[in-house]
């Protein structure tokens, strides 16, 4: 009744190719973006900003990489915590070597360094599929992490085998470091963010994308269309990369500070980024936000509620967390294999006649 | 008069090269011609030094029976394989060994015998992929939507509407192919193979699995998209009646090898091609 496509009337294909055809999708898109620029940074606490909606945004890009190669090109990658791991790495020199670049380039520059990386181990994927490119990609994984961890060159010698991220700032705002305001790092990230989703939108909707896709559903009819499947494999690796590597480089920077390979880059956040898309929906860039925004909210939620409310001890609570994530992906991946994307679509297609059942 | 005009019961072309079929349509110069092709895979040979040639704007069917080589034959031209022996001669050139995709970029597309779209995207998505070879702008330009991208997107969208409106499937425009009738697929993989504006249309089977009014309207749409885009098809069908009707000229493959080519009354009439689809008494 309310939500309805009646009466929006589109005279030109501009009109019609547009990313919310539809009116009410489109205020509503704008109204989100308002409150997370506008209202957000200003009205959430410090605890909030740090906690919940800094990893939201870092995990975000991540996811949205991913969903790029996984979701849209349907190359399976086990390798993105390597990548966030050579993003991160890439801003660490960058930042020592460089003091005077801006924190911007230096995000962009780690990201264009994960890219030719990506790049390279995207290679394999023009031979092998499936399974046995995950495995590949796992290569890539546990390389950079041993790398990271063995030569000295990478975290510039420190003692410890930790990098730790100098201070920077934007128009005199402090962003990276342990005395920069959770806000300020917010829209930072959030402005990175929104950029790169934009990018992202604009690239699945045209030419790239629609060879992309057409690679996942069905290589041999792509090839013989005119897709060349060399230029859009390792373009979906290129880009994705890109995304991952800036994720990699503001998880670094940004969120944590201050970082070591093994545990801030270790598998699990691989498969953390992997069960994020399959979550909120391969193929779809609002499934990538969706998905993050779970990952990131239900451990939290979860932990307030066993913990804080029911005062349960801490470690039943950890434990109990993990069996409902693990709990969640089976049920996803048996009845919404399309994710958190398709609930909102078919929600979508129901309020288009509610309340009237034709 | 060519020979093969008289052959063909018209007058020939005032081009010189090629003839007027007898419902006025010309059939031009050879477009692409395969020389003495012969393809195995390990000691099986699929296709045995077979040479026929297809001219401009004729329908041309290839037919046979199940294993004779016929969709190996279309593999061949649209470089899916590569065959051990024999040339393709393509607008006057001979083809050297080329990928599909760079075979497509020359002006040959196809359709599958089993179905082959892309089953998580739209109708309208679907046939923009098949103007893939006729876009030019750089990943750059499409990243920042500026320019040429979106300027492209639109031109393309305007002439995907028109095969859209010429295949008369309007109104699953936006339906996920995945959806769609088995009959609707079909149309919808002819309509992604006309969007690549081919020279050269190569359809495997079609027909397969419709029912009669679904065949007369694929029938209609082979027909039409040879008379007003004046496109060449290669076809492959075992109806021999859509056959008969459609084509200008037939090839006929058993096992591997060619036994007949011309005219489908001349085709019918032959021993050879008799004794292949029905056998022989042997008294």
């Amino acid at each position: 009744m309310f939500y309805r496509e009646a009466g929006d009337f589109k005279t030109s294909y501009r009109e019609d190719m547009q990313t919310f055809p539809i009116r009410l999708d489109r205020r509503a898109y704008w109204t989100i973006v308002a409150l997370a620029f506008l209202v957000a940074p200003f009205v959430v606490n410090d605890y909030w900003t740090n906690a919940v909606l800094l990893p939201f945004l870092v995990w975000a890009t991540a996811a949205l990489g991913l969903n790029l190669l996984t979701g849209y090109c349907g190359q399976v990658s086990l390798g993105t915590g390597g990548f966030m791991a050579v993003g991160a790495f890439a801003a660490y020199k960058l930042m020592t070597a460089f003091p005077g670049m801006n924190i911007v380039f230096v995000v962009l520059l780690a990201g264009v360094v994960t890219a030719g990386v990506g790049l390279l181990f995207g290679l394999p994927s023009l031979r092998i599929k499936g399974f046995y490119l995950a495995v590949a990609t796992l290569a890539a994984q546990f390389f950079f992490v041993w790398l990271f961890n063995k030569v000295p060159w990478f975290y510039n010698y420190s003692a410890s085998g930790q990098i730790t991220a100098p201070e920077r700032t934007i128009f005199g705002i402090l962003v990276t470091g342990p005395s920069a305001a959770p806000a300020a790092k917010y829209l930072f990230t959030l402005t990175i963010l929104f950029g790169l989703a934009w990018l992202a939108r604009n690239l699945t909707r045209g030419k790239t994308g629609r060879s992309w896709m057409a690679i996942r559903d069905m290589d041999i009819a792509a090839e013989i269309i005119g897709v060349d499947p060399l230029k859009a494999k390792l373009s979906a690796f290129a880009v994705s990369s890109f995304f991952v590597g800036v994720a990699g480089a503001l998880f670094f920077t940004v969120y944590l500070g201050s970082a070591e390979v093994t545990e801030a880059f270790g598998i699990d956040k691989s498969f953390l980024v992997l069960f994020m898309i399959i979550i909120g929906g391969l193929g779809s860039i609002l499934g990538s936000f969706l998905g993050a925004a779970l990952l990131v909210l239900l451990p939290v939620f979860l932990k307030n509620v066993m913990v804080d409310i029911l005062h349960w001890e801490t470690y039943i609570a950890a434990h109990l967390e993990l069996m409902i994530v693990g709990g969640l992906i089976i049920f996803f991946l048996i009845y919404e294999p399309h994710g958190l994307a398709q609930l909102w679509r078919l929600a979508k297609e129901k309020l288009r006649l509610w309340p009237f059942p034709y | 008069m060519t020979s093969e005009a008289i052959t063909h019961g018209g007058a020939m072309n005032p081009e010189g090269d090629g003839w007027v079929t007898p419902d006025g349509r010309h059939i031009g110069p050879v477009v692409l011609e395969v020389k003495n092709i012969t393809l195995r895979f390990g000691g099986v040979t699929a296709i045995k030094d077979i040479s026929f040639d297809i001219r401009e704007g004729e329908i041309r069917a290839i037919i046979g029976p199940n294993g004779a080589g016929k969709s190996s034959m279309l593999n061949v031209i649209s470089g899916f394989y590569h065959p051990q022996e024999g040339e393709i001669w393509f607008r006057g050139q001979k083809r050297p060994p080329m990928k599909p995709f760079q075979v497509a970029r020359q002006g040959i597309a196809r359709t599958f015998q089993n179905i082959a779209l892309f089953k998580g995207m739209s109708v309208l998505d679907n046939i923009m992929t098949g103007r893939i070879t006729l876009m030019r702008s750089t990943m750059a330009e499409e990243a920042l939507w500026w320019g040429r991208a979106e300027r492209e997107e639109l031109a393309h969208r305007e002439a995907v509407e028109k095969i859209i409106d010429f295949l008369e499937i309007q109104h699953i425009r936006r339906t996920p192919v995945s959806r769609l009738p088995y009959g609707l697929q079909k149309r919808v993989e002819l309509a992604r193979a006309l969007a690549a504006e081919p020279k050269l249309l190569l359809l495997d089977e079609p027909m397969a699995g419709m029912n009669v009014e679904e065949k007369e309207d694929m029938s209609r749409f082979i027909l039409d998209v040879n008379d007003e885009f004046g496109t060449t098809i290669v076809l492959i069908e075992h109806d021999m009646g859509v056959v008969m009707d459609l084509s200008d000229r037939v090839v006929v493959m058993d096992y591997g090898k060619k036994i007949g080519d011309g005219p489908p009354d001349e085709v019918r009439n032959d021993p050879q091609v008799i004794a292949a689809y029905l056998g022989v008494s042997h008294e």
